[in-house]
């Protein structure tokens, strides 16, 4: 070893114990600036939301022309306005209606999304990936190109104002989004469990029934949230699909709501808009390290 | 056919009873998927590709009228307001909003403290603002005397015509265009995953060869994260095309004021499904797959010269 390649080597060295100590010194006085300046973004992300939930608490005359957040009186009553419901049909109804789609999504996603993640990760077979490339490409495919020959065939079997149109996809896993997902967690699992129960003598049916379908929970959570979530705001489907009132779902009935008071009642508005998204963030509230962990994971590979 | 070989070599019949009992069981655990690929994608898109050559009201029979549909959307002018309003949001929207949500990711990266709970707060919008009652708050706050309105004038902005920046054909756009940047969080998140996987080894190393954070950011950030950035460019790109709840609600379902917001899907929806010209909405299906399928496609061809996947990547 010479002395050439040596010094410049300590002179790194040195430099870099330098820059080190020179960087735990900048974050000290930076951490203030992050938080403050962290703080200054979450206020104006979180800005139109709090607005909401104020402006639910006005009178609506008191909403439009007014910046301040605090609300002056008026208390429930646009909650109150709001429960009353729409031309006859009880509130509860819209919530039952969307209850009963979310509920139906969610199990028809855990089923065929589970089945089609299982052969794609684990099972070997001729056509898989063909078929794993058609799944892909399902997911960058808009879907407007499969929603008119889907309504002329709904239509014709008289399924129209029913929820058979909204479910049927998705106890056949056509949500590309879910079988990824789980398809990434499946692949992270030890093979060695699937191998041991190969020479125990267990086929595909049982290492997936009593193996991996186990495994997979915290997949099956962050699944079950999300197509619960995605049911409950979705609005083109139902605006398809439904056309009777008494089958509306929330989203729907707030746009007939909004349609229904013109512009005159914001708060009663405003009031129905936060029921409708409470759901969502109770499940933002209880789960958002699952939903965070599913966005993340979506784009860890390609 | 499988009994013909069986006899002569037990070895090989039984790896092929292995295989086909695998073929079987890869089979039986995809029919779902299947069933469903077949008969709620593959087939209707072939279906839509025929009706789109064909004139079809839903009441009497598809009437086969070559390309006239196609010849039709050139010179329907409604048609080319739909495809530059959609343009213009896609070409807006979506760079701003991955910028906002890469420089946004790089802050929350450098700090741990309070990592969490920024991340997660910062995601909501990403969560609800697709929703109903998002598009009628962000509607509401834009209205005439509305909030945005207010401030404005404050600021010593020009008064907004009639009905705010919601009756304003020259401010619907980015009104929606902020509405999409609001929603920066889910690509945040996916950039701050990508984030984590880059060696703090290499910002150190380039530190100590002297660059600083600009040349940091181009020399190790960009190139490190071009795979997510690439993913996140994609996804969104895509997703920007189909824009609909909020453009849908904000205009109550018209398109206007002066169809500053007839996109693509609106557009799409009112000819198949209040005028019931499903010919010709299948058309504009089509057309809209193969402009996607293009800018994918050049997103893809670009990409092999600036997205670098790392040797070792799993």
């Amino acid at each position: 070893m010479s002395i050439a390649t040596a010094q410049p080597q300590a002179e790194r060295q040195r430099r870099s114990a330098v820059l080190r100590k020179r960087a735990r010194a900048r974050r000290a006085g930076g951490s203030v600036l992050f938080h403050l300046f962290s703080l200054a973004v979450l206020i104006v992300i979180l800005y139109p939301a709090v607005w909401m939930l104020m402006s639910s608490f006005k009178p609506s005359n008191e909403i439009i022309g007014s910046v301040s957040l605090a609300p002056t009186g008026g208390g429930f009553q646009n909650y109150a306005t709001a429960l009353e419901g729409i031309g006859g049909i009880s509130f509860w109804t819209f919530v039952v209606n969307s209850l009963i789609l979310a509920v139906g999504s969610v199990v028809g996603i855990l089923l065929s999304c589970s089945f089609a993640a299982y052969a794609f990760a684990r099972v070997r077979f001729r056509g898989r990936n063909l078929f794993f490339v058609c799944m892909i490409a399902t997911m960058l495919l808009p879907f407007h190109v499969v929603i008119i020959p889907q309504y002329i065939v709904f239509n014709n079997l008289g399924m129209i104002n029913t929820y058979w149109p909204l479910l049927l996809g998705k106890f056949l896993a056509t949500e590309s989004f879910f079988v990824f997902l789980m398809i990434q967690f499946i692949r992270g699992l030890p093979r060695e469990l699937d191998e041991a129960a190969v020479i125990d003598g267990a086929g595909h049916p049982r290492i997936f029934f009593s193996i991996i379908l186990p495994l997979m929970k915290p997949a099956l959570v962050t699944s079950s949230i999300f197509a619960f979530i995605w049911s409950w705001n979705d609005f083109f489907g139902p605006l398809l699909y439904l056309k009777e009132p008494g089958m509306y779902t929330m989203p729907l009935a707030l746009r007939l709501y909004v349609d229904q008071t013109s512009t005159s009642d914001y708060g009663a508005q405003m009031a129905m808009a936060i029921l409708a998204l409470l759901p969502v963030l109770l499940f933002f509230f209880a789960f958002q390290r699952q939903l965070v962990g599913g966005v993340a994971t979506q784009g860890l590979k390609g | 056919m499988a009994g013909t070989t069986i006899a002569r070599d037990p070895v090989r019949a039984r790896a092929r009873r292995r295989r086909d009992r695998s073929t079987r069981a890869g089979y039986a655990f995809l029919s779902p998927w299947l069933i469903g690929f077949f008969g709620l994608t593959a087939g209707p898109m072939i279906a839509s590709l025929y009706l789109s050559f064909t004139d079809y009201n839903l009441f009497t029979p598809p009437v086969f009228t070559g390309l006239e549909n196609y010849q039709r959307l050139l010179t329907d002018s409604n048609f080319l307001q739909a495809a530059k309003v959609t343009a213009l949001y896609v070409v807006f929207g979506t760079p701003i909003k991955l910028a906002a949500a890469l420089a946004i990711a790089m802050l929350l990266h450098n700090s741990r403290r309070g990592q969490g709970f920024y991340r997660s707060a910062y995601y909501l919008p990403s969560l609800i603002g697709g929703s109903v009652s998002i598009a009628i708050v962000w509607k509401a706050m834009f209205i005439d005397e509305g909030i945005v309105a207010q401030v404005g004038e404050v600021f010593g902005g020009a008064p907004a015509a009639d009905g705010g920046w919601v009756g304003d054909p020259g401010r619907t756009l980015p009104m929606l265009v902020l509405l999409t940047v609001w929603q920066f969080g889910a690509p945040m998140v996916i950039f701050l995953a990508g984030l984590k996987q880059v060696p703090t080894e290499m910002y150190e190393a380039a530190e100590v060869d002297g660059a600083g954070p600009v040349r940091r950011f181009w020399s190790v950030t960009v190139p490190l994260l071009s795979p997510v950035l690439f993913f996140n460019l994609l996804l969104e790109t895509i997703h920007a095309f189909q824009i609909f709840n909020s453009a849908f609600i904000i205009s109550n379902g018209s398109g206007g004021p002066a169809q500053s917001t007839l996109f693509y899907t609106l557009y799409l929806y009112f000819r198949g499904f209040r005028d019931f010209q499903m010919g010709y909405a299948s058309a504009m299906a089509w057309v809209l797959v193969i402009v996607v399928g293009l800018v994918s496609l050049l997103l893809f061809r670009s990409s092999k010269s600036w997205v670098h996947y790392s040797g070792d990547d799993k």
